[in-house]
């Protein structure tokens, strides 16, 4: 940095030996005197700029970086400003990006907290990861929708495919449309996990890359079905209930409702300093409250184990 | 002697920063080459380019129907924007008064700066449920992508066969309509046929900008990378492949995203170098 302070320097300033010999005397003063400065001038405002930005962006490096999973993105968002107000000083930065980029980030220490909404896969074992919350996964389906609920099993049926029309469900004559999310994202593996088993979700079903984009998706198409966080759950889609348990805070804590997965915050190692006082902050008894009221499962609720 | 190397100085930084945007071209080129093409020799190029199964986490990775989704959208979109477009620009050359002109022209480069996601909105608040309640099947299809995608690629195709149109010498149309041609015929046997090469380099460059559209691709498709068996289907295309899948993508499957890239990479290329060697061909 200071070499290149020095070369501007020198730049901007040139020997004076050189602006003297140097500059045809029909150029001096006048308009090629004051083209000259300009240009000398405009390098020197560049140089200050960058020198700004730079140090801008020193400055935004006081505090901790969270990055993640889009489904722990909001809810992550929430806590950092409810953190933010206790402590002034500090600054929590939450990004979205997805699981996988989240995990990626801390191992690359571009990030200090990744945000998961999957569990961790593979070498990804090694990294020190914390449970904030739970969250239920509700299967929707326009509120128009005959059907109330399902059994499981064919909640399966129906993303394996096997089960093709909402009439051999109790609903109207028409082809069944599968809404899933994109191959990699955490509620679809989730999803893969405690609903399908060892089958497959059909090839068939749509994609769409956001639980947001599934909820638009089902409450404008009446024949649709898809799969959605249910803190994200609003009044335009229905929540099915699943085996005859309703998804309700109170069913996934007295843990009759099975569709419940993690939510992550991971590490490089135990934390330390910032991220310490941010995880003590997520963890508390006030935290936690407030993340329930979002429709999320507190891990101080008893059941919370399973 | 100073202001020489002062001049010298800022054409060498102005050839500098010329040559600096080849260079990232060539850094884009050369970082998606390196992680696709290892991806490509190792699961074999005939199962990535003929595979009919997408499931990453099988490690099953072929993508045919997202190359049939690409060409099936983009043909759709050439058959709306080609006759609009065509007829659109032979409009504003031959029979647009001035001041319609004046109106229109601008209408037409406005169409050109509208974001793709508004016109992904659009497409998924307004069409997809027309085709939905008229025509059947999820009202995400490639029937909803290909009008879509047909009216963003008319600017291109207007503007670039409108200069060709223009281009022609004066005694083409002079010398038809002296040998007693209507007006009508005039254009048709003779100056649209003589404009060819620059329509049909117009041609494709809409179809690069078609295979390349990704944004309103994605909320209007449906994504689904099933074989689409009509023009109802959900399909999904080799960019929306990229864009929907790599917020969560590791090892393989991202990898296999960015040989889904060099696929990409390749066929634009092909579409622009013809594009190319066409509107020179008009030029000699």
């Amino acid at each position: 940095m200071t070499k290149i302070l020095k070369l501007k320097q020198s730049l901007s300033n040139p020997p004076p030996a050189y602006r003297q010999a140097g500059n045809p005397p029909f150029l001096k003063g006048g308009e090629g005197g004051f083209l000259e400065f300009g240009i000398w001038r405009l390098g020197f405002l560049l140089f200050l700029l960058c020198v700004s930005i730079t140090v801008g962006c020193q400055r935004s490096k006081a505090g901790i970086t969270v990055a993640g999973s889009t489904s722990v993105e909001p809810f992550a968002e929430l806590l950092a400003e409810e953190y933010m107000i206790h402590h002034p000083h500090s600054h929590i930065y939450v990004q979205g990006g997805g699981s996988t980029a989240g995990i990626e980030a801390v191992r690359s220490h571009a990030a200090d907290i990744g945000m998961s909404s999957r569990s961790l896969m593979g070498g990804e074992k090694r990294l020190y990861a914390v449970i904030i919350a739970k969250d239920a996964i509700a299967i929707t389906v326009h509120p128009k929708n005959l059907v109330q609920g399902l059994p499981l099993v064919k909640v399966r049926d129906v993303f394996s495919g096997k089960i093709r029309n909402w009439k051999e469900l109790g609903g109207h004559d028409h082809p069944i449309i599968l809404v899933t999310r994109e191959e990699g994202s955490g509620t679809r593996e989730a999803f893969q996990k405690l609903v399908m088993g060892e089958e497959e979700i059909s090839l068939e079903a749509l994609v769409q890359d956001s639980n947001g984009a599934i909820r638009q998706v089902v409450s404008s198409d009446p024949n649709t079905i898809g799969y959605i966080s249910l803190g994200l759950v609003n009044e335009k889609v229905k929540a099915l209930e699943v085996s005859g348990v309703e998804p309700s805070i109170k069913n996934i804590e007295s843990g009759r409702y099975h569709l419940v997965r993690p939510f992550l915050f991971v590490l490089n190692a135990e934390p330390t300093g910032e991220s310490k006082a941010f995880i003590d902050f997520v963890m508390s008894p006030k935290a936690q409250k407030l993340l329930s009221k979002e429709g999320l499962v507190s891990i101080l609720s008893k059941s919370s184990g399973g | 002697m100073k202001l020489e190397i002062k001049e010298k100085f800022i054409e060498k930084t102005l050839l500098l920063i010329a040559f600096s945007s080849i260079l990232i071209l060539a850094l884009i080129a050369s970082f998606i080459f390196g992680e696709g093409l290892p991806f490509i020799w190792k699961i074999g190029a005939i199962d990535f380019l003929f595979g009919e199964r997408w499931v990453p986490s099988h490690g099953e990775f072929g993508i045919l129907p997202m190359i049939v989704g690409s060409f099936l959208v983009t043909f759709g979109a050439l058959l709306l924007g080609i006759p609009l477009g065509l007829a659109c620009a032979v409009f504003l050359c031959e029979w647009t008064p001035p001041q319609a002109a004046m109106v229109l022209r601008p209408a037409i480069q406005l169409l050109a700066a509208i974001p793709s996601v508004i016109y992904g909105f659009w497409g998924l608040v307004v069409l997809v449920p027309l085709v939905r309640n008229y025509l059947g099947g999820p009202g995400l299809s490639i029937f909803s992508g290909s009008v879509i995608l047909g009216f963003m690629i008319l600017p291109t195709i207007i503007s670039i066969s409108e200069d060709s149109l223009r281009a022609l010498p004066p005694s083409y149309k002079a010398g038809g309509l002296a040998l007693g041609a209507t007006h009508w015929q005039t254009i048709w046997r003779v100056l649209v046929p003589a404009a060819k090469s620059g329509i049909v380099a117009s041609v494709i460059l809409g179809m690069g900008r078609a295979i390349g559209e990704t944004m309103a691709m994605i909320m209007i498709l449906g994504n689904a990378v099933k074989m689409p068996s009509s023009f109802l289907d959900s399909a999904r295309t080799l960019t929306t492949n990229i864009g929907i899948e790599m917020g969560y993508a590791s090892g393989d499957h991202r990898q296999a995203l960015f040989a889904t890239g060099v696929i990409l990479f390749f066929i634009i290329m092909i579409l622009n170098s013809s594009a190319i060697v066409l509107s020179r061909r008009r030029g000699s």
